[in-house]
């Protein structure tokens, strides 16, 4: 019986966790307090549903007792401050309301991707409160010390509590560009999962896009980043040798690429493009998913990258369509706008990508040079050992 | 809620007579307008150079004055204005709009502290 009680409320635990925290958090107005009384609801479950039976709405039961115990500990608080007056009443909900309250998942979500928050608070917020990840598993993540980020996230929640940052998704005139926010989150997440070949961390990024997208059916820019994650997670098993080493993309042996994945990151992308005038995230998997045909049609890339331009400027994306432009119209013209990029001086990827066009053009001592800033510059033991394994091959004459 | 806007670095600001004071001014007033327009505006003021600022200290009993501000810096508050706003979103909406933070200033926003029996007739 007891075995069965901790079953149930582990089940429940693990499939409403998120909903039912960010219940607690529109009713209390506070996330510390809404964390700590789903886990003393939990930690009550576990005590009492062994001696009677597990309540037929397991849901309902944990909301009520984590909603009393936060109201007592409020009480308490208050009681504790006689001498002074009474303070101002927190957002409070009755039980009834509770029960009514529809699916808070979403207000939770832009609530932790606020702009007002820094972008690591928003991350691992995110991570913590959406994702149901420890402090412990954040912090090892992203290479940080573990009091630091558990204080990084208290000083957020405390923050959306004290500067009136509301539970709930942004008015209208705000949500294209909060949903923005909250999609570089998430997609934060996955290339922090790539970059560190932690496929955990990608999956969960798939999963936080696919409840997004699932609570915002008719935002393209979700369905966009969703399709876009699985088109380059389709591809994570051929990006790096047995030994670990970068494999480039023309080499990638085709066969170790995941058709589930490409199949269904192209339906997305598909289901996106039909609501017309595509945004950044929609043009990234429109690029991704014609990398994964074969032959690839490098104009059509290149055409992707210059409409990306001119909806999301940026000096990478000038970068990558440099790059497609190489592979379309052949490295000189690749190397001409490569040299106009300003603003990417310290980044490896432009020195390599550089290098590799100078090496196409013949002009060993310029590779040779841009291949040694790109080293030097690159920071993966991967990327090191791959542009060092470039500058033998040129040296040795 | 309230909220502060806190102005700093307006040295450079126009002052009246010179070229763009008259634009400043009608956008300053455009702006409080919309605030008002919302209810939002409760106060809002200009405050005069840290050239002017005379800080006070009491130390055991005893005022100590000192010529100048609070802080050596080169960040230096220029104005505010206390606006009641619906939320923090309204209110970095607002401080978006604010003229100030478009001519070179920087625009804190700070939540206004609520302590129970404090009346100073905001609530």
């Amino acid at each position: 019986m007891s075995d069965l009680a901790s079953a149930a409320v582990e089940q429940v635990y693990r499939e409403h966790r998120t909903r039912m925290l960010a219940a607690l958090v529109r009713a209390l107005g506070d996330f510390e307090l809404a964390e700590d009384a789903l886990q003393e609801a939990c930690s009550q479950a576990l005590r009492k549903w062994p001696r009677s039976r597990v309540p037929d709405d397991p849901f309902a039961w944990l909301l009520a007792v984590a909603r009393n115990h936060a109201f007592d500990r409020l009480r308490h608080a208050k009681m504790a401050r006689t001498k002074l007056p009474a303070p101002p009443e927190p957002v409070t909900m009755s039980e009834k309301q509770l029960a009514d309250l529809g699916d808070e998942r979403l207000s939770l979500i832009f609530t932790c991707c606020h702009p007002a928050l820094a972008e690591d608070a928003r991350v691992a917020l995110t991570l913590q409160a959406v994702a149901g990840f420890t402090a412990a598993q954040i912090a090892r993540t992203f290479l940080v010390a573990e009091p630091a980020l558990a204080q990084r996230l208290v000083r957020a929640k405390r923050k959306i509590r004290d500067a009136g940052i509301t539970f709930e998704v942004p008015a209208d005139h705000l949500l294209p560009e909060r949903l923005q926010g909250v999609l570089a989150v998430i997609y934060l997440i996955f290339t922090r999962g790539y970059t560190t070949a932690d496929a955990s961390l990608r999956l969960e990024a798939l999963r936080l896009g696919k409840l997004v997208a699932a609570l915002m059916p008719d935002e393209p820019e979700a369905h966009g980043l969703v399709a876009l994650m699985l088109l380059h997670n389709s591809r994570s098993a051929a990006r790096l040798s047995a030994d670990g080493d970068v494999v480039l993309f023309e080499d990638q042996d085709r066969t170790l690429w995941n058709a589930d994945e490409i199949s269904e990151g192209v339906a997305l992308l598909a289901r996106a493009l039909r609501f017309g005038s595509p945004g950044p995230y929609v043009l990234h998997a429109a690029i991704a998913a014609l990398h994964v045909q074969d032959p690839v049609d490098w104009h059509r890339v290149a055409a992707l990258y210059t409409e990306l331009l001119s909806v999301a400027p940026t000096p990478v994306v000038e970068l990558n369509h440099a790059v497609a432009v190489a592979m379309a119209d052949g490295p000189a013209a690749g190397l001409e706008l490569i040299d106009g990029i300003s603003g990417l001086d310290s980044y490896h990827l432009l020195h390599s990508a550089r290098a590799d066009l100078l090496r196409r053009l013949d002009r060993r001592d310029e590779a040779v040079a841009a291949y040694r800033v790109a080293h030097d510059l690159a920071t993966s033991p991967a990327d090191r050992r791959f542009l060092a394994g470039r500058l033998r091959s040129l040296e040795v004459p | 809620m309230h909220y502060m806007f806190l102005i700093y670095n307006c040295g450079d600001r126009p002052k009246p007579g010179d070229p763009g004071f008259d634009e400043l001014l009608t956008r300053v007033n455009a702006f409080a307008d919309e605030c008002r327009r919302r209810g939002a505006f409760v106060s809002g003021h200009p405050l005069k150079p840290v050239t002017t600022a005379t800080t006070v200290r009491v130390r055991e009993g005893k005022a100590m004055l000192t010529d100048g501000p609070f802080a050596e810096t080169h960040e230096h508050l220029g104005g505010y204005y206390l606006l009641d706003c619906r939320d923090l979103d309204e209110a970095l909406e607002l401080a978006e709009m604010c003229p100030q933070a478009q001519y070179g200033s920087t625009v804190e926003v700070r939540p206004v502290e609520r302590i129970p029996g404090l009346n100073h007739g905001l609530e």
